[in-house]
């Protein structure tokens, strides 16, 4: 029997495949195994695709068999991909019943850039509907559960794809983060969670929630991984009219230059009312830790930061209004026959949109609705540039900003049934997508048992710096270490 | 506001005046789609076959502009003397519809890509100046076939999204027309420029140029505008002008009666020759503007607005302006002969190629236009092209061959093709102009048509034209007409 990597690094695997200590077929099987074995309990999975998964394993090892050490860092290693990305022909569902049954004729161009490295697609992920929810609660197949703590929520709303990392089931995942979808679940499943800059991942491909502000990004055990992933998936995509043409450093190169002399500011409004005290507890020591590692650490103020929310609210529902227009029952997915062609409308999109969605499509549709546009979305977008123009300036000082994820640990499913309180949890991740910045959560210990996260905020296109202040706590904290109860199942 | 204030033109004896506005979609022609890499040749492509998951509006797609339709837009808008602002975005225009797959429409509204210009030109004399508000860039939607001849009897549509996301313009105009001639008027001047500048292929037929028209009533010398209603589904230049009189007449009609007209969007029925209401100003959408998130705004800077302006060819105005000076010709023959560029372009080649401008603008616009219109070729994609009508007309000119022989090889080599000059001397179509040789004929004809000859020196001048006939048709037509003439009438008196 094989030995089990389960709960291991992308770059463990990498050198197992490349020393011949495993091959890409024993390590789908592993993960396919270790998924069978912990789904039922957290249900991070929708689609399962094994049999594709299966050839892409051989392939993969072909390759590795030729090319050796010089093929693709994830050449050969499972993956799991949130269910808003699109793959040629496997069944995409956004986590909504209103595209049930639709089979995607393309790939998204961040999906096919790991399938060009000879990644190994495990299967979809469950999420929040189409993205918007802060505990995977909102979708249309069932919640997920945290491997910490199957009782709790993962966050989200890339919970599927934050619990399938942490049960260990793959080494990574891609999600997607519009105000915290990816930060937010990393924090709270103990894993490490990457937002690019918008602009730099290609968005093409990705199911849109609000066009401005989504990013595809990675969760990971560690941070070398999510810069490895990040490494493959970025860059300029012609498909994308908002992707950056402007070079790229590789993220890979600098992640070991340590904070030494860095500057790095704490945002006092991120130490907000709501703050669970053990997770105060583990931000501080995590800055602590990077004093000292050397970096300097000085309190700065970004006075805007509580209508980041109320700014959100607006932006993201007024786009996504517009974006979940074209399902309407004509194309694909489903589709309610009706007298007329307003009551089809009318009946398909009330059976096929569950109530956030509803909810934040009432909300947009009405912050657009003449006579309404200036007091609310064109006011929003004015808010949202002081808002991007104060992290500019405090990076005129800093380099970077430390503070935590979420407010909270992970908290028990069902518990936060009023919108608003749900809303708040992304109040520390929501500014960062307005401001367009790049954003990692990397987890910071333990509070109660439930896992911190410890956000790392840069300037517009520094995702290589965060990626280092990162990896440079990271390393020095031992946090990387940190694996849910799940993960030892299949060890033991 | 209107850049021109066009002085009021009362509709005959009532004390009212119609203010009529155009708004134009001119289709683009561009190889591809606004937004992706399928092809705009829609027309005759089997339904749904020119798409893509872009197209087609698939979860996940994004918008990659057309350069080529930014250009052609620009070019457009230069042509009609708008101002190119260096800034310029794209906005969402939501509402649902079958034929609209993204459930919004890639517009522009807030930031035209273009505004201020004017389009001026003659009716019955008299030059008008139109306002043109902005030139925008937009996509197409796709079409419907509904099941059944009548929207509302049909039970089911089919989608056909082919045209979905075909580069369209919108060209606005000011509110400064004041009749149905001039409205008319409007749309051929414009489809003339658009179709010089090679854009839009000028079809009202097949919908690649539609024209929506605002219309309203309000008495003369007012200052403020009447109810204003908006017209559709007018499909030809005919239309534009039955709809707008229509339609002027039914306000009057309503007005006069003491009735009030509502802000409301009626459909042109032509084969009924009526308007009816389609929607109230209570019904209207609200479109829901804004941004759109997935392009970037576009920044016009001058270097590039300067480098589309050198593309510009001469406009139909200027190019008749110079016919007039450079070649002599009459207002009338140089309006004729611009009103294509390919015309224009063919005429300029014959006078270029040797040909008198007089005789060249005759057949021009003559028989070269009747074959034009009935094959539907025109010259320059014919058989015989350019450069043999060039060759036919330069035989004339130098009585190599007489006007019937030229004209029946017109007919033969328009669409056929050959060497004009080479079939005249194997089929021995040089006219004949050797004094001797037809004096021979002529004396022939004279004596087998004692008749007409007698007539004709009775005073009937007619009588002389059967005998050229009877000279004509021994020579086969190749006599030279106008010494055939001379012989005849040196023998006969007269």
């Amino acid at each position: 029997m094989a030995r089990s990597f389960v709960g291991r690094t992308i770059a463990d695997m990498a050198q197992a495949l490349r020393a011949g200590e495993t091959s890409a077929v024993d390590l789908l099987r592993d993960a396919i195994a270790h998924r069978d074995r912990v789904d039922g309990r957290i249900n991070a999975f929708l689609a399962r695709t094994d049999d594709l998964a299966m050839t892409q394993a051989r392939a993969a090892d072909e390759r590795l068999a030729i090319e050796g050490a010089g093929a693709p860092a994830l050449c050969g290693i499972p993956v799991a991909l949130k269910d808003v990305l699109v793959l040629d022909g496997v069944a995409t569902t956004a986590s909504s019943k209103i595209i049930e049954g639709f089979l995607p004729p393309y790939t998204g161009t961040a999906v096919q850039r790991l399938l060009d490295q000879g990644a190994v697609v495990v299967g979809k992920t469950n999420c929040d509907e189409f993205a918007m929810g802060s505990s995977n609660e909102n979708s249309a197949y069932g919640p997920v559960g945290n491997p910490w703590d199957v009782e709790r929520v993962p966050g989200g709303s890339s919970g599927g794809s934050a619990a399938a990392v942490a049960a260990g089931v793959v080494p990574y995942s891609l999600g997607s983060d519009t105000g915290g979808s990816i930060r937010q679940p990393a924090a709270l499943t103990g894993t490490v969670g990457f937002k690019p800059t918008y602009g730099r991942v290609s968005r093409y491909g990705l199911i849109a929630f609000a066009s401005s502000l989504d990013q595809i990004g990675p969760f990971t055990h560690t941070v070398e991984d999510a810069a490895l992933v990040y490494d493959a998936i970025a860059g300029h995509d012609p498909l994308d009219s908002t992707s950056s043409p402007t070079a790229m450093e590789s993220p890979l190169d600098q992640l070991r230059h340590g904070v030494e002399g860095m500057r790095l500011g704490v945002p006092r409004e991120y130490f907000v009312d709501g703050l669970e005290p053990g997770v105060r507890a583990r931000v501080e020591e995590a800055i602590e830790v990077l004093r000292g590692l050397g970096a300097s650490v000085e309190e700065v103020s970004l006075p805007s930061t509580d209508a980041g929310l109320a700014t959100y609210y607006i932006i993201a529902p007024a786009e996504c209004s517009s974006n979940l227009a074209r399902f309407d029952g004509v194309r694909f997915g489903m589709h309610v026959d009706a007298a007329s062609l307003l009551r089809s409308y009318l009946a398909t999109r009330g059976a096929g949109f569950g109530p956030e969605v509803k909810r934040r499509i009432m909300l947009g549709t009405y912050a657009l609705s003449s006579g309404y546009y200036d007091a609310y979305y064109r006011k929003a977008q004015k808010v949202r540039t002081v808002i991007a123009a104060e992290f500019e300036s405090v990076f005129e000082k800093v380099d970077a900003l430390v503070c935590p994820t979420s407010p909270t640990v992970a908290f028990t499913q069902g518990a936060r049934e009023d919108p608003l309180a749900m809303y708040l949890c992304d109040v520390l991740t929501i500014p960062v997508n307005l401001a367009g910045l790049p954003g990692i959560s990397v987890p910071c210990g333990l509070s109660d048992g439930l896992p911190v996260g410890l956000q790392v905020i840069g300037p517009r296109f520094q995702d290589a710096r965060v990626l280092r202040v990162a990896h440079a706590y990271e390393q020095a904290s031992g946090a990387a270490a940190l694996r849910s109860p799940l993960v030892a199942e299949a060890v033991a | 506001m209107s850049a021109v204030a066009a002085p009021p033109r009362e509709i005959e004896g009532t004390g009212y005046e119609a203010v009529i506005g155009l708004e134009v979609h001119a289709q683009l022609l561009t190889r591809s789609k606004m937004f992706c890499a399928c092809s705009t040749a829609y027309f005759e492509a089997p339904p749904n076959s020119n798409t893509c998951p872009v197209c087609l509006g698939l979860p996940g797609t994004l918008p990659v502009m057309n350069r080529e339709a930014v250009e052609k837009t620009v070019l457009t808008a230069l042509a009609l003397n708008c101002e190119i602002p260096p800034f310029t975005k794209f906005d969402r225009k939501n509402y649902f519809y079958p034929d609209l797959p993204k459930g919004y429409q890639i517009s522009q509204y807030d930031l035209p890509l273009s505004r201020n210009g004017l389009l001026a030109f003659g009716v019955d004399g008299r030059e008008v100046r139109c306002g043109v508000t902005r030139v925008h860039l937009e996509e197409d939607t796709g079409t419907l076939k509904h099941a059944g001849d009548l929207i509302h009897e049909a039970q089911s549509s089919l989608v056909d999204l082919n045209r979905a996301g075909v580069p369209l313009m919108e060209i606005v105009g000011e509110p400064d027309l004041r009749t149905a001639d001039e409205a008319r008027e409007y749309v051929v001047r414009l489809r003339q420029v658009l179709m010089y500048i090679g854009v839009n292929d000028g079809s009202m037929e097949r919908g690649s140029l539609r024209c929506d028209a605002n219309v309203s009533l309000r008495r003369v010398g007012a200052s403020e505008y009447g109810t204003k209603v908006e017209i559709k589904n007018m499909n030809s230049f005919r239309a534009v002008h039955r709809a707008l009189e229509y339609e002027i007449t039914r306000q009057l009609e309503v007005l006069r009666s003491g009735g009030t007209l509502v802000q409301e969007t009626r459909g042109w029925i032509e084969t009924e020759g009526r308007t009816v209401s389609q929607r109230s100003k209570e019904q209207a959408h609200d479109y829901r503007y804004f941004p759109e998130p997935d392009l970037p705004p576009l920044q016009l800077d001058r270097a590039y607005v300067e480098r589309v302006r050198a593309l510009l060819p001469e406009l139909p105005d200027a190019r008749q302006r110079r016919f007039e000076s450079q070649y002599g010709l009459s207002a009338y023959d140089a309006a004729q002969l611009t009103t294509s560029r390919e015309e224009s372009d063919a005429y300029e080649a014959l006078v270029g190629a040797g040909v008198s401008a007089k005789v060249a603008a005759n057949w021009i616009t003559g028989d070269v236009a009747r074959l034009a219109n009935a094959q539907h070729v025109p010259v320059h994609r014919s058989g015989l092209g350019v450069s043999g009508l060039a060759a036919l007309l330069r035989m004339v000119e130098a009585g190599t061959i007489n006007g019937t022989t030229a004209k029946e090889l017109l007919d033969e080599l328009y669409v056929s093709g050959g060497d004009p000059e080479a079939l005249v001397g194997e089929r021995g179509l040089g006219q004949v102009s050797d004094e001797s040789a037809l004096a021979a004929i002529v004396d022939e004809v004279i004596a087998a048509n004692a008749r007409a000859v007698a007539d004709f020196q009775g005073g009937k001048e007619q009588a002389l034209g059967s005998l050229v006939g009877q000279v004509m048709k021994a020579t086969r037509g190749r006599a030279d007409a106008k010494l055939v003439n001379k012989l005849l009438r040196e023998r006969i008196g007269g």
